[in-house]
């Protein structure tokens, strides 16, 4: 599904979080979302997913407002994990990913045989499948980041919005993480603060103060005159036989 | 649950064998049956029976009230009695009856309702105060506090316009009020209870789904297509109506909204779909349960049902309190 951001500003309690961003997403692509903290990443994936409303601008999926479709209609076509959503209840993982069946059931639609596998499924493609009885609590915090993405993938959507996936999870569940977007047909947003995994997409766009400072595909905008005064970092491009792309290492900025 | 009305029919100041309470019901139905001792007639159709099934109503309104607010606020110390919705009620009921608004069961529980529901944005709004900017679920101890704060004020309330406006022997309801009794319960409760308490559970019922999305936040529920706000504004609703008529039928009765979803949840798991049916049919045993203990601890006397409620809940808070505040703390 195609995503447009149409002029998007907004603020939250008088300061302004975003100021007039626009960007667009192809059917199938991947974009990253990357910025200093506070940059409004996070707020511009819940204006996308039509968690929070806009001030100005819109957003569409496929031509519709986000803002417009029924909740339930929008769950059915796009996905939202949230950084670190925990709970006090004892709930084990299956049920968890279960949850993410909620958009398609209703008393006439029951949980079905169909609904199962697509729960098992989700559960092995996030590698969580034997600790389905587990407690979701008694999880480590990478376990219980794979259980948020497989509800999520339990869902079913054609766009997945993911606010810090990799965020909690060791190097080798990152680069899991990485793999799975890159692997994905749906539409993938997430926001990133490893600028390395960011290369793994198709586009990254970089946030500053709430505003966009650059968007295209990784080669020209993950490069020092970018992301130096964005981030206020001196960068460097190595260069590995491991990776297809340059490597980024940082040190402390040096104002010109 | 029938077998828990039947023992609360038999057990009481005097002992009333099966077979007699077998005859009342079909000498009641229109049935022939076997010529019963008046007195006992009159013990078991006019007092046991609507009592018993005022406190089933009772009991199922109270924990379907707790379980709706343990989901919603994400507290598992949510309670109506806690959060003070409880002695809102009683203010509300309370300023009708005496300083007379109308009277009425109708209009003393929608008195109850106003009242539990001001405590609740009382509560609500205190809480949010405490928690301070950032953080996104309700912390127990805000929410705990902001409970205790409104609870008191509240009964500080119903004592004030009791002192205030009642006689000696009004004055002696704020009892009543405080601490829950059934014994004033009689048909015309039955037909007040009964219906108000099904049709609570048949809405709170049908949002077995939502309240499933809850478990992860409000954010994620409406990610996953739950309306949150209409969903929280009308099972809040209806959760403060349940605890309202209760409240004006009976007073208010702590803790039942806190142990019986806990002792559920350990026994079937946390998905609505089964939590909401198991606990409201234990409340209902739960509290008709408690009040036979009320009747026949103390030979002669009848406690209010409030302390024996209280005497198995407030340990039942410890032990959830313990155990959340160590779920947090990992």
């Amino acid at each position: 599904m195609r995503i447009q951001v149409e002029n998007i500003s907004k603020s939250i309690k008088g300061k302004p979080i975003l100021r007039d961003v626009s960007l667009t997403i192809a059917s199938g692509q991947s974009l990253a979302l990357i910025g200093p903290n506070g940059s409004g990443k996070s707020t511009l994936l819940r204006v996308m997913a039509g968690l929070l409303s806009a001030d100005r601008g819109r957003v569409t999926v496929d031509g519709d407002r986000v803002d417009k479709l029924s909740p339930r209609t929008l769950a059915q076509r796009l996905g939202f994990v949230t950084q670190e959503a925990g709970t006090t209840d004892a709930i084990p993982v299956i049920e968890a990913v279960k949850l993410g069946r909620t958009p398609w059931l209703s008393f006439a639609a029951p949980f079905r045989t169909n609904d199962q596998q697509i729960v098992d499924q989700a559960m092995r493609a996030m590698a969580i499948s034997e600790y389905k009885n587990t407690l979701f609590n008694a999880l480590s915090g990478g376990e219980r980041q794979r259980v948020h993405i497989a509800r999520v993938l339990a869902q079913t959507p054609q766009v997945f919005l993911l606010d810090e996936p990799t965020n909690h999870l060791d190097i080798r569940h990152q680069i899991a993480i990485i793999d799975w977007v890159k692997q994905q047909n749906a539409t993938v947003v997430l926001a990133l603060h490893d600028l390395n995994h960011a290369f793994a997409c198709d586009r990254v766009a970089v946030m500053n103060g709430g505003a966009l400072a650059a968007f295209g595909p990784p080669k020209d905008v993950l490069v020092p005159s970018v992301i130096e005064p964005v981030f206020k970092v001196g960068v460097q491009q190595n260069h590995s036989n491991y990776s297809d792309h340059p490597v980024l290492t940082f040190v402390k900025y040096k104002a010109a | 649950m029938v077998a828990t009305l039947g023992f609360a029919l038999v057990v009481g100041e005097t002992r009333i064998p099966l077979e007699v309470i077998w005859s009342v019901l079909r000498i009641e139905a229109g049935y022939t049956a076997p010529e019963v001792n008046p007195i006992d007639h009159g013990i078991l159709w006019s007092y046991r029976l609507p009592r018993a099934i005022v406190a089933m109503a009772c009991g199922m309104s109270l924990a379907l009230s707790g379980v709706v607010l343990q989901a919603l606020l994400r507290n598992p110390l949510s309670d109506p009695y806690i959060l003070g919705l409880s002695a809102g009620a009683s203010t509300g009921a309370v300023a009708v009856a005496i300083l007379g608004f109308g009277a009425g069961a109708l209009t003393l529980s929608s008195g109850a309702f106003i009242g539990a529901m001001l405590a609740f944005g009382f509560v609500a709004w205190l809480a949010r105060l405490a928690r301070g900017p950032g953080s996104s679920a309700t912390s127990s101890l805000a929410l705990l506090l902001a409970g205790v704060a409104g609870a008191q004020l509240f009964h500080a309330l119903t004592a004030l316009i009791i002192a205030k406006s009642a006689d000696a022997n009004q004055a002696r309801g704020i009892m009543f009020w405080m601490m829950g009794n059934l014994s004033g319960s009689r048909w015309p409760d039955v037909y007040l209870a009964v219906p108000v308490a099904l049709a609570g559970a048949g809405v709170i019922f049908a949002h077995f789904r939502a309240l499933d999305a809850m478990t992860f936040g409000r954010e994620a529920a409406q990610s996953m297509g739950i309306r949150t706000g209409l969903v929280m504004a009308v099972l809040i609703g209806v959760a403060a109506l349940l605890t309202a008529v209760m409240v004006s039928l009976t007073g208010a009765i702590g803790f039942v909204g806190l142990v019986v979803p806990h002792a559920m949840r350990f026994m079937v798991g946390v998905q609505h779909a089964r939590l909401i049916p198991a606990t409201a049919l234990a409340g209902g045993i739960f509290l008709i349960l408690a009040d036979i203990v009320a009747r026949v601890l103390i030979p002669g006397q009848t406690l209010p049902i409030g302390v024996v409620t209280a005497l198995v809940g407030a340990p039942a808070f410890a032990v959830i309190l313990v155990r959340s505040s160590r779920a947090h703390s990992s």
